[in-house]
């Protein structure tokens, strides 16, 4: 939690937003994540998010889908993503998020009467993660997720969306720890031709609310828009136009595009 | 009152989606509850439901059954009589029904027999709405029958080829349609799964089959029954036959899964019997799954029951114990589809036949004069193509009747 406040504190001070890149952990395969995770950073990377891989991604489009059952086709495990995650963690300089859906979170460490994500957030914050998005835990649900990160040291990070209404907004702000994830479009994850008119307004609206950090995902794929959002927000979060752009390349050729993607984004934000 | 106000059937239930559904729900929920105290509401469904969709339904004495099984009582709850052929479009009329209300004009379902979106696709025309129904490739392929009906109707089927190109990913491709399109369109959930308020409403919409039940059931045999038997995908028929008589704990209830071809991981769909809770589709219940919390294929020779998850309150039922959940396989459910054409001329859906064949095999130990109401959820029109085949590949399989 401390790492992704730093992180922001310095952005601040030298006036810079924060460029996210997002991959799914396992896709191809685990070394591939590992040498990408070193390529993105070096390619100017300020934080870094990292996909547990589930067998039913209800928020995704149709690229980060199909990384998520590449990974799972090769193997790919919540343990086993958190592991890769840890044996690059010393090399890196940024902060790691992980983003898992609910159901592979409790199950973490579980075998017989689930229900608690300690399990998870442990082993997450042994490996060096320093936060965690769970895109179907809302607010209301969040409690004891946020109270498990915070006993460990890790900030759980909430969403809001373009339809959430200020009440939840305000919810939101309060709850979310690290920064908060704004959602730019009305739908799932993947690249879209425009972003919608509305979203310099949603973030606005977000940020008159909570000193704390707005990040800007879904949708976002190209420089143009990355720099759009970045002139509202205090980061820019970039999944599926990644992905594509590594078209299931593997090790040194995926992290040689996945770097070259990155770069171009980061001349613009 | 379960659920309560979080949704909650004891540890069960919950909204578990993306925060940009949320909204939707809490209106959802709102509309739901203005709508159940409102009785131009309750008497237009109630209108809806007798003049259009043929209820109620006889609670039907099946004499020949009743003695092919021994000296028990069977009474035949006829949801198969309904118009469009099964309980869905008791679900399906309510739902609609309060989209108008919310100003919706265009409505989503998965399905997975294809029942749910024939009756979403059926109160989407009587309503003049928009329809879009989700249905994998295998149940497409299936339900080929249903899938005609569909578009007869002017709903939209769309294929979903992901994963197991069944309904978990039909549910999937819904609520992805429905985060993108939340402001203008209603999601029509088919059972009693999803998030809060869903199994809430979708109960309530199905509880009309057991208040009529047991209004019948004491007309006819004076006294309520001592066991209450129904198939269980998702658990929305099982929900409305059980729910009005939880209270009566001496009521025994009985929900039936699908044991596909064998009780090991993908050979099945029976996730009461062989599941641990989890979370899928927006409320934490019994979950096939592995190890990790990947969800699990399923198989079954029923569509309809081809789910890795349940209805919370059946969970929850579970764990009080006030209702217990067994399992019987395609070749038994194949048997007892049989066993009601032959003895009754009722030719059932595959699902509700799983109930059948587990009666046929509970039958030998209840007592004398044991009084049963099983859930005739659907009629099995859809299946004829399926049967034809399982004829085939089971060598003609001779009756014992």
């Amino acid at each position: 939690m401390d790492a992704i406040r730093a992180a922001f504190n310095r952005l601040r001070r030298i006036g810079r937003k924060a460029l996210i890149p997002f991959v799914m952990g396992g896709d191809p395969n685990l070394a591939t994540t590992s040498q990408v995770l070193l390529a993105l950073e070096e390619a100017g990377a300020d934080l870094l998010e990292v996909g547990i891989p589930f067998s039913d991604p209800l928020a995704d489009g149709p690229v980060i889908q199909a990384a998520s059952a590449r990974a799972l086709a090769r193997g790919a495990t919540p343990a086993r993503v958190l592991e890769a995650i840890h044996a690059v963690r010393r090399r890196l300089r940024v902060p790691v998020v992980c983003l898992s859906y609910w159901n592979p979170v409790l199950q973490f460490g579980h075998h017989g009467v689930a229900a608690t994500p300690r399990g998870f957030v442990r082993a997450a914050a042994a490996c060096g993660v320093s936060g965690i998005i769970v895109p179907d835990v809302p607010v209301e649900e969040g409690e004891p997720l946020r109270a498990v990160a915070a006993h460990e040291g890790l900030a759980a990070i909430f969403l809001a969306a373009p339809t959430s209404p200020p009440a939840r907004l305000r919810a939101v702000a309060r709850a979310s720890e690290g920064f908060i994830y704004y959602v730019s479009v009305t739908g799932t994850t993947g690249p879209r031709r425009q972003l919608p008119p509305a979203l310099v307004h949603g973030v606005r609206q977000l940020k008159v609310l909570t000193t704390k950090p707005v990040c800007v995902g879904f949708g976002i794929s190209t420089p143009a828009q990355a720099a759009a959002v970045a002139r509202v927000a205090d980061g820019v979060i970039v999944g599926s136009a990644l992905i594509r752009a590594m078209g299931g390349a593997r090790s040194r050729a995926a992290a040689g595009r996945a770097g070259r993607f990155l770069r171009r984004l980061r001349r613009a934000v | 009152m379960l659920p309560d106000r979080t949704g909650r059937f004891g540890p069960f239930g919950g909204t578990f989606v993306p925060e940009t559904l949320m909204a939707a729900l809490t209106e959802l929920e709102h509309a739901f509850a203005h709508a159940r105290r409102d009785p131009t509401f309750q008497r237009e469904l109630r209108e809806l439901l007798a003049q259009y969709a043929g209820r109620p339904t006889p609670l039907y004495h099946a004499k020949r059954l009743s003695r092919a099984l021994g000296h028990i009582t069977v009474y035949l709850k006829r949801e198969d009589l309904l118009h469009t052929g099964a309980h869905k479009i008791n679900n399906s009329l309510g739902q609609a029904l309060l989209a108008v209300r919310m100003g919706k004009r265009r409505l989503i379902a998965e399905t997975g027999a294809g029942q749910h979106g024939v009756a979403t696709a059926t109160a989407a025309a009587l309503f003049g709405l928009e329809c879009e129904v989700f249905m994998g490739e295998e149940d497409m392929r299936r339900q080929a029958l249903n899938v005609v009906r569909m578009r007869l109707l002017g709903a939209t089927v769309t294929p979903v080829s992901s994963g197991t190109k069944t309904l978990k990913d039909a549910c999937n491709e819904a609520i992805r349609d429905w985060v993108t399109t939340v402001r203008t369109t209603h999601y029509c959930i088919g059972s009693v799964v999803g998030p809060h308020p869903y199994p809430l409403i979708v109960r309530e919409f199905q509880s009309v089959i057991g208040q009529e039940a047991r209004r019948q059931i004491l007309q006819a045999a004076g006294r309520l029954p001592d066991l209450l038997l129904a198939c269980v995908g998702g658990g929305s028929n099982a929900i409305g036959l059980f729910h009005p008589f939880a209270r009566d704990r001496r009521i025994k209830c009985i929900g039936v899964e699908a044991g596909g071809t064998a009780l090991t991981p993908g050979h099945h769909a029976a996730t009461l019997v062989k599941g641990r809770p989890g979370v899928l589709h927006g409320a934490y219940s019994m979950l096939l799954q592995d190890r990790w919390g990947q969800v699990l294929s399923t198989t079954s020779i029923a569509a309809g029951l081809d789910y890795p998850g349940v209805g919370p309150e059946h969970a929850y039922y579970q764990l009080t114990k006030r209702a217990s959940y067994v399992a019987v396989s395609d070749a038994d459910a194949l048997r007892g589809c049989e066993l009601l054409a032959r003895t009754e001329g009722i030719l059932p859906a595959l699902e509700p036949a799983h109930a059948i064949a587990y009666l046929q095999h509970l039958a030998p130990r209840l007592k004398r004069h044991t009084l049963v109401i099983l859930g005739l959820s659907g009629r099995g029109d859809k299946d004829v193509h399926a049967l034809a085949q399982a004829l085939d590949s089971h060598g003609r399989h001779s009756s014992r009747i």
